[in-house]
């Protein structure tokens, strides 16, 4: 796991970062309430942080989201799922060498296992968070909302600024060309950029 | 060839031969000694013992009032200007400033932003700061009924050789730093974040002496060889807090707010080498050995406008930039913040040279202009400068952590 970039914890990430419910109930699509903060001691009161995140902006197709997972406990946390009300399907991804030698993305088998008292980091060209069939432009400077499912039930939700970046365009796994990356905004010009005012939030 | 090839190498060792020879029997003894200098030198070289270091030191980023304005100038500094693109609305206006805010957050103390594809040139701060204004489109568009009488562009003054490429803007980013490398990283990376909302205008870059080089509050000099805002207030002094901050008499727009004007005054150092130095002190009404006026002797003595030289003149001239640009009027004062600079230079000459001239002031309208309206009617250093760029901005107040600068202006509403 990468350890590269470690920073503090903004004050506003931790407070937007839920202690992740030891009885969450079932999935539910769309907006990313709220979890209910039952952290119960049974399941020892686990606690994720979301730090420094960041999506790509993109104005349609797939596109990432990245930062660093934090786990304030002293077990292992697993996060098995994630939705966004900005994308269709969300999945956890990381991204290995094809057999062409080219990085592929994937989604990650068993999902993303935060070690107790560590981190996990999410960033371009490694592990990340894929969202697909974009609902509308995320352009730069939006804010989109998650919420991460955990395997003991549990959910956090945080919020992430979009970004202009030029990179993290990773190949899916067993596509050819470029295509399939995440979709880039091409923020260089005007003539390019699709995204309308009446977009932003 | 073949031969002759033989034969330098056959040169070569005898060459060889004859130096270490020579070494052997006469001068070892000196040869080990300067053999035993070098690796001394060496030593010291690679010691960082005795070096300070000043990348670590950060200016606060959040705070009532914007950082980069009281801050003690740092050796470099990039203003950059730009144009939002065309129907950029109010709400956007707002994500980009939500961004710029805490990519300037972040960089000021010594972390990446978000994103950052360099994040290991964001280390050394350096006292960096990244200071916003707000030119009179960007406050149009955000609260029209907020802005500022004098946001809008100077009069024009006949000395004025204006182009738009240094002139003008909807928003302005000053970044100042004593590193260069984190300037230029800061300023990309705040770019970076532009891209989908606006384009840029101009970049001016600007340099003062290095940091170390003098001590902490020496008035700079200018690439005339003048030292240059001597009469400047000190920062968190009371004329200070007048000047750039406002009073009664002459309130900002905005609590914690003021204006910056940046004039780009170009330097003909080549006429400028015609004068001789009496005729270069005379221009000014200062002393180019440590900017005491003509009828002083310390840098900070108080110029004598009514004495007089043994043939009835006025020792400091009526015509000298000195002279024509101290008010009358106490509150007609500015607060310099001016970086020099050195371009290519282009059509024959060997200098593109001048300076940045970044003036904050409570009132535009009140305080520089009428300075440039009577420099522009006579001052004998308009002869060697020439105002090229010109642009007006609304400095708003600082931040807290959450917010982001300007957001004041999106209140209300």
């Amino acid at each position: 796991m990468s350890k590269k970039f470690i920073y503090p914890l903004l004050p506003v990430l931790v407070a937007t970062s839920l202690a992740l419910s030891a009885c969450g109930t079932a999935e539910t699509q769309g907006t990313p309430s709220s979890v209910s903060q039952d952290a119960s001691a049974s399941h020892g009161a686990s606690a994720l942080v979301v730090g420094e995140p960041w999506v790509k902006a993109s104005k349609d197709g797939m596109t990432g989201a990245f930062g660093i997972l934090s786990n304030t406990t002293d077990h292992d946390i697993t996060v098995v799922g994630a939705t966004s009300p900005a994308a269709a399907t969300v999945e956890l991804h990381e991204t290995v060498p094809g057999s062409d030698g080219t990085l592929q993305m994937r989604a990650k088998d068993g999902g993303f296992v935060i070690p107790a008292k560590g981190e996990f980091v999410l960033e371009p060209g490694a592990s990340h968070i894929m969202l697909m069939g974009l609902k509308s432009p995320l352009a730069a400077g939006d804010d989109i909302t998650f919420e991460l499912h955990t395997s003991d039930g549990g959910r956090l939700s945080f919020t992430a600024p979009a970004k202009d970046f030029s990179g993290a365009n990773e190949n899916y796994e067993g596509s050819h060309g470029t295509d399939d990356g995440h979709g880039a905004m091409d923020p260089s010009g005007e003539a390019s950029h699709p995204a309308s005012p009446t977009q932003s939030k | 060839m073949k031969g002759k090839v033989v034969k330098h190498d056959g040169g070569g060792l005898q060459r060889r031969h004859l130096l270490f020879g020579g070494a052997a029997a006469g001068l070892g003894a000196v040869a080990a000694v300067g053999l035993q200098v070098v690796n001394g030198a060496e030593k010291a070289a690679v010691q960082p013992a005795a070096q300070v270091q000043h990348g670590s030191g950060k200016v606060p980023f959040y705070g009532a009032r914007q950082a980069g304005i009281g801050t003690a100038p740092q050796a470099h500094g990039v203003f950059v200007a730009l144009d939002l693109h065309p129907a950029t609305t109010r709400e956007r206006v707002r994500s980009l400033l939500k961004l710029l805010s805490d990519d300037a957050a972040r960089l000021t103390q010594g972390k990446a932003a978000l994103a950052d594809t360099e994040a290991e040139l964001a280390v050394h701060p350096a006292r960096l700061t990244v200071t916003f204004g707000f030119g009179p489109r960007l406050v149009h568009i955000v609260a029209p009924q907020q802005a500022p009488g004098w946001l809008k562009p100077l009069p024009d003054f006949s000395i004025d050789k204006l182009v738009p490429e240094f002139s003008g803007g909807d928003l302005l980013l000053q970044i100042c730093s004593d590193d260069p490398v984190t300037v230029a990283h800061a300023q990309r990376m705040l770019l970076k974040d532009c891209r989908s909302f606006a384009a840029v205008k101009w970049v001016q870059s600007g340099f003062r002496r290095a940091h170390g080089t003098e001590a902490s509050g020496t008035t700079m000099r200018n690439l005339f060889g003048q030292v240059d805002g001597t009469s400047n207030a000190v920062p968190g002094g009371e004329p200070y807090e007048k000047v750039v901050w406002g009073d009664g008499a002459i309130p900002s727009w905005t609590e914690n707010g003021t204006s910056l004007v940046i004039r780009r005054i170009r330097m003909d150092l080549d006429t400028w080498d015609e004068l001789d130095r009496s005729g270069r002190e005379e221009s000014v009404g200062r002393k180019l050995g440590n900017g005491a006026p003509l009828t002083g002797v310390q840098e900070h003595d108080e110029p004598d406008f009514k004495a007089l030289n043994p043939h009835g003149f006025p020792v400091i001239a009526d015509f000298s930039h000195m002279r024509r640009s101290r008010p009358d009027d106490e509150s007609q004062r500015i607060f310099r913040r001016a970086y020099n600079y050195d371009a290519a230079p282009s059509g024959g000459s060997v200098s593109e040279s001048g300076l940045i001239f970044a003036s904050y002031q409570a009132d535009v309208d009140k305080q520089f202009v009428p300075i440039q309206q009577r420099l522009d009617e006579l001052d004998l250093l308009n002869t060697w400068t020439m105002p090229i760029g010109s642009a007006v901005f609304a400095i708003p107040p600082g931040c807290q952590p959450g917010g982001f600068v300007g957001d004041g202006l999106f209140t209300g509403s």
